[in-house]
């Protein structure tokens, strides 16, 4: 069964942009695509995606809580926080969620290694 | 209202104005956290274009004492002004969190203007040199400059012709963990600088979005 990724931000441009970087890395993927915290907890319990990439900076829940959320009730879920606030305090955050950072902007080979790891992780499941 | 119906900006392209905004933003509050050692809370950035009286009214409205302005021109092919506007009441704090809480009053007084210039410097030079890389652009930056006065006073005593200009106001409210200090980031353009703009932000919508039809990475 094909991979399924879940694209949370609360920025269309952000998540076309990722959602193009992965149709090159992964074309064979399913990509699924929220707006917010609350529909990327509906589309979790309802989709079952393998792996989520988080933006920090939404309004409402940020990507940080909604991590620590995910943490708790899928943990084995790789979640990555994608964020340009490379303060140390939120790289150290979002490891305490149980989170991989990654700087934005998305380059292809920041989320090529992320989404290796992940896989590798996946597979171990 | 100044800016003509075609400067109109439709919700991709503000989508696309607020991210880079966001990630600018973003990067220069990781470079201020770096400098004062507390973490830099940030709002959720809302971006909206209007004159300048507008944007005077707005800051009027959330801050009713005397502001600070570090005003920053940038020339390219968009050309402007940006300004990263706090109260006046929160620049000791801020000297004092930069330069650390032992300095005496006197000291950190002396340092007031020169702390500014360089939080200035760093945040609104982290901002614009994040949204030129993302924008495929080079903009030069001139040397900070402090606006002391009103809201207005501060739109009209930029060295930007104001009057001509439209304002695109990036409202970010800032904050420093255990500090009061908090502001916002404005930009001030003019009518041709925002036709460039709106051109520019198109290409980086293409180049975010149009899928590659060659060089598929595979794995």
């Amino acid at each position: 069964m094909a991979t399924k990724i879940l694209i949370v931000d609360d920025s269309k441009l952000a998540r076309m942009s990722v959602s193009k970087l992965l149709s090159e890395l992964r074309p064979g993927w399913v990509r699924l695509e929220a707006a917010n915290a609350d529909e990327a907890v509906k589309q979790t319990d309802q989709e079952h995606p393998d792996i989520i990439l988080l933006d920090f900076n939404m309004p409402g829940q940020s990507g940080l809580e909604l991590a620590a959320q995910l943490h708790e009730t899928h943990p084995d879920i790789p979640v990555a926080i994608v964020s340009a606030n490379i303060q140390v305090e939120i790289v150290e955050r979002a490891a305490l969620a149980g989170a991989t950072f990654i700087a934005k902007p998305l380059t292809g080979p920041a989320l090529a290694e992320f989404l290796t790891a992940a896989e590798a992780k996946v597979a171990a499941r | 209202m100044i800016a003509p119906e075609s400067l109109a900006l439709d919700a991709l392209e503000i989508d696309a104005l607020t991210e880079l905004v966001n990630v600018g933003v973003s990067r220069a509050a990781s470079s201020l956290r770096t400098m004062i050692g507390s973490e830099v809370l940030l709002s959720v950035p809302a971006v909206e274009m209007m004159t300048y009286e507008r944007a005077a009214t707005l800051i009027g409205e959330r801050e009713a004492g005397e502001l600070i302005a570090v005003h920053q021109s940038f020339q390219g092919d968009i050309s402007g002004g940006a300004m990263l506007i706090f109260p006046e009441t929160n620049s000791l704090e801020l000297v004092r969190a930069i330069a650390g809480g032992a300095l005496p009053l006197d000291d950190i007084i002396a340092l007031e203007k020169e702390a500014l210039a360089e939080t200035g410097n760093i945040i609104l030079n982290g901002c614009l040199a994040t949204i030129a890389n993302m924008l495929q652009q080079t903009l030069n930056v001139s040397l900070p400059e402090i606006i002391y006065g009103s809201g207005s006073d501060i739109f009209s005593r930029s060295p930007i012709s104001v009057t001509d200009s439209a304002v695109l106001f990036l409202y970010i409210n800032f904050s420093v963990r255990h500090r009061d200090i908090h502001g916002y980031i404005a930009m001030l353009m003019d009518l041709p600088s925002l036709t460039a703009l709106k051109a520019l932000i198109g290409k980086m919508i293409e180049r975010a979005t149009v899928e590659s039809t060659s060089n598929h990475a595979t794995h």
